[in-house]
């Protein structure tokens, strides 16, 4: 009897010490874009799976298909992500929908504050409602769409020289977003050792969000807005504004004139290949890339240097990155916010700048050192004051590819007028809030 | 079998699996047989095409389950055939089914023709030209991407050579004018040899003494061409076309690959129409009523064009 009792305590303590390290020890997966950033954070997370005794394993897919991809993997209730850095144009559907957990009480009981946080990226990629204390998302990835040039082009004396003949101006960084052109302009064509060079590299892309995130670049700065009042979804005026359609004849023009042949369907990877092969003096990409870029022995280092989107009549810049979110299907939702908790860990977050990510911690911004830290830390920071986003709304899906199409219609097909496209654009906005019931 | 044999057959069989059988008719157990296949053509076929019936009514979105789905009755419907850019892409969709069928059957044809012609590599040359439809559409889509490119690609290269025009003067897939042709090439270049390949089938199916009595009765190649080979090939053909016209009505990866449905929406086909509505704006009951709508077109052309395929085989 006393051996069939030891036996069953023995047994017990088997099945309970197994429970107990099925509990710490879990497969956790992470869903994000694949990019540069995801590479660093495998690497960052190594650390975790130390300290937690969790595994990470994670799915990335390629940006052109991301959204399609895990708002699928969203909308099916799927549990392949038990962690995802969504888009902040998610954040709506992610917390309407019932996808991502709240968090506003684990971050309560873990002392995590989002005041520790840069406030743009706390209301674009953590709140819903905007702006209220509702979040479901721990900022990221900080991130905005910026510019990057050949700095030894722009250096070099007969190049400085035939521009101040050409249009009377120094050669330097533009100031305004016509200047910018200007500058496009005087390299489209222009023979450089031995090598026809283009303008600049923008984005084009028709299918996913490439030419929204490249027009809006334009747009912001000339002040376009999405609703003449926050919230009202009073689109007249502000959307199709004069300063709007001159934006919109801006980035058509920019398109016409200054960048590659056969440029009409291109997004980040097509602006990096078109900057690494030295086809473009200038393009446009997320901040995101821009370590890699300086790390790139062809046409980093010396060669290259980065500015922020140029203002116009104010500044602006088009808003990226991402917040971190646990997926309320995933059956592994505790040790996911241990993996949040983790994350916002000043600690980790200066080591997740120093491998590549851009945190958007406060005790990483606003350190003594950060504007120092890269040639573009300090661009990244400016971006970041002046940042705007598209809309968050649950229906931005239908949103996007609405403007996506009225876009690429006007600027790379040539249909209509810049007024038509926005006026259209209006019509398609209002029909998706009357059916969402907002109008 | 004599009746010796039966009756042994009858007698080894066990009483048991005889009375089960003998209880049930020649009716039942064929219900017995096809009753698999009913079922899963009824779960994976109609009860679908029902439920999409059902949806097209309503204005239910699969991405916001939280959201009361109401009966709209036919709005769904309305607004589809009123929609200008829906039948935009109806356009630029039989633009482009009509030009790969014509160029496909001519070419194909034509190919099919001269390799029935007995010559000296006639089969290696066959496989030759049966590689391109070997290919995954994603293969095809991305390197023809790269061949149409204004800078570095062979095709703006090949035709600077014969016309001396600056190879990045035009852009195949980023000009308006340009794009919906450059779609049908690359089409008709990766499916012509099917169509050959069953023309081909139909010309070896002609009987050579067909073409010896018309020799005989003196009628000249032209004359044989025109009363023999067409004729005895239509059938063949018109099944050619048939399977492509199906196909391409559909078509999607080969499009996305190459243009994306841009510039603009030039090359916008009613299938990349329907995958943005149903699975990126998740409008699920309009995407509905616009499956629906070209379910009932395709299916009535088909019919249409069965019927016709029978009339040929009949003469």
């Amino acid at each position: 009897m006393k051996n069939v009792k030891l036996a069953t305590v023995g047994a017990v303590s088997v099945v309970a010490a197994s429970m107990a390290s099925a509990v710490q020890a879990e497969d956790l997966t992470l869903c994000w874009a694949a990019w540069d950033p995801a590479n660093a954070l495998v690497e960052l997370s190594k650390d975790f799976e130390e300290q937690s005794g969790h595994t990470m394993n994670f799915e990335f897919v390629p940006w052109p298909n991301f959204a399609d991809r895990m708002l699928n993997e969203l909308n099916s209730g799927g549990q392949l992500c038990d962690l995802l850095i969504g888009d902040s144009q998610w954040i709506g559907g992610g917390a309407e929908n019932g996808h991502y957990v709240k968090l506003n009480d684990f971050f309560d009981a873990e002392g995590i504050s989002m005041d520790d946080f840069a406030p743009a990226t706390v209301y674009a990629y953590s709140t819903w409602p905007k702006g209220t204390p509702n979040y479901y998302a721990l900022p990221a990835m900080g991130d905005a769409n910026g510019w990057f040039y050949r700095k030894d082009w722009f250096e070099r004396d007969d190049i400085k020289a035939a521009y101040k003949e050409a249009t009377g101006d120094e050669l330097g960084e533009p100031q305004t977003q016509k200047e910018m052109l200007q500058i496009a302009q005087f390299f489209q064509g222009r023979e450089i050792d031995g090598q026809t060079v283009y303008g600049a590299a923008i984005f084009t892309e028709r299918g996913s969000e490439g030419i929204t995130m490249g027009a809006t670049s334009a747009l912001y700065p000339w002040g376009f807005k999405y609703e003449n009042t926050p919230g009202s979804y009073d689109m007249e005026g502000a959307v199709n504004s004069p300063e709007a359609v001159e934006a919109l004849e801006f980035y058509k023009e920019f398109y016409e004139t200054a960048t590659p042949p056969g440029y009409t369907n291109s997004y980040m990877g097509e602006s990096l290949d078109a900057f690494k092969s030295g086809q473009v003096a200038m393009a446009m990409n997320w901040f995101a890339f821009f370590p890699g870029l300086y790390a790139d022995p062809d046409t980093g280092g010396d060669k290259i240097d980065f500015f922020v989107n140029p203002p116009q009549n104010q500044a602006g810049s088009t808003l990226g990155g991402q917040g971190i979110s646990v997926v309320s299907y995933s059956d592994k939702q505790d040790a996911s916010l241990e993996y949040i908790k983790w994350f916002a860990n000043p600690e980790v977050q200066a080591r997740w700048w120093s491998m590549g990510g851009y945190s958007a911690h406060n005790s990483v911004l606003q350190g003594e050192t950060f504007k120092d830290s890269a040639p573009f830390a300090g661009d990244f920071l400016m971006a970041m004051d002046d940042v705007q986003d598209f809309w968050q709304e649950p229906a931005y899906a239908e949103l996007l590819l609405a403007m996506q199409k009225r876009l690429h219609d006007y600027v790379v097909a040539d249909t209509g007028t810049a007024q038509e496209a926005l006026d259209l654009l209006i019509e398609d906005w209002t029909e998706v809030f009357e059916d969402e019931g907002k109008l | 079998m004599s009746d010796g044999t039966v009756d042994r057959l009858a007698r080894a069989t066990p009483t048991r699996v005889a009375r089960k059988v003998k209880g049930l008719s020649d009716r039942a157990i064929a219900w017995l047989f096809v009753g698999p296949t009913i079922f899963l053509l009824l779960a994976i076929n109609i009860f679908p095409l029902i439920w999409t019936i059902n949806l097209s009514f309503t204005n239910f979105k699969a991405n916001r389950p939280n959201r009361a789905v109401e009966y709209i009755g036919l709005r769904n419907y309305e607004r589809i055939l009123s929609d200008s850019d829906i039948w935009l892409s109806m356009q630029a969709t039989a633009h482009f089914l009509f030009w790969t069928l014509f160029f496909q059957v001519l070419i194909g044809f034509a190919l099919a023709w001269l390799i029935n012609k007995k010559f000296r590599g006639n089969d290696m040359w066959t496989t030759i030209i049966v590689l391109p439809m070997m290919l995954s559409p994603a293969v095809v889509g991305n390197f023809w991407t790269f061949l149409y490119q204004p800078q570095i690609g062979l095709f703006n290269y090949i035709v600077a050579f014969f016309t001396g025009a600056d190879p990045s003067s035009f852009d195949m897939l980023g000009s308006v004018d340009l794009a919906p042709w450059a779609i049908v090439i690359v089409d008709t270049w990766m499916w012509t040899p099917f169509v050959m390949l069953i023309c081909l089938a139909g010309l070896r199916s002609i009987p050579d003494y067909i073409y010896e009595a018309a020799e005989v009765d003196r009628a000249s190649k032209l004359r044989q061409f025109f009363t023999i080979t067409i004729p005895m090939v239509l059938p063949f053909l018109m099944l050619a076309v048939l399977f492509r016209g199906i196909e391409n009505f559909k078509m999607f990866d080969l499009v996305v690959q190459l243009t994306g449905g841009g510039p603009g929406s030039v090359t916008e086909m009613s299938s990349i129409n329907l995958k943005r509505e149903a699975f990126e704006k998740w409008r699920t009951g309009y995407s509905s009523a616009f499956a629906i709508i070209l379910f009932v077109t395709v299916f009535g052309l088909a019919s249409i064009y069965v019927k016709a395929l029978n009339k040929v085989k009949e003469r």
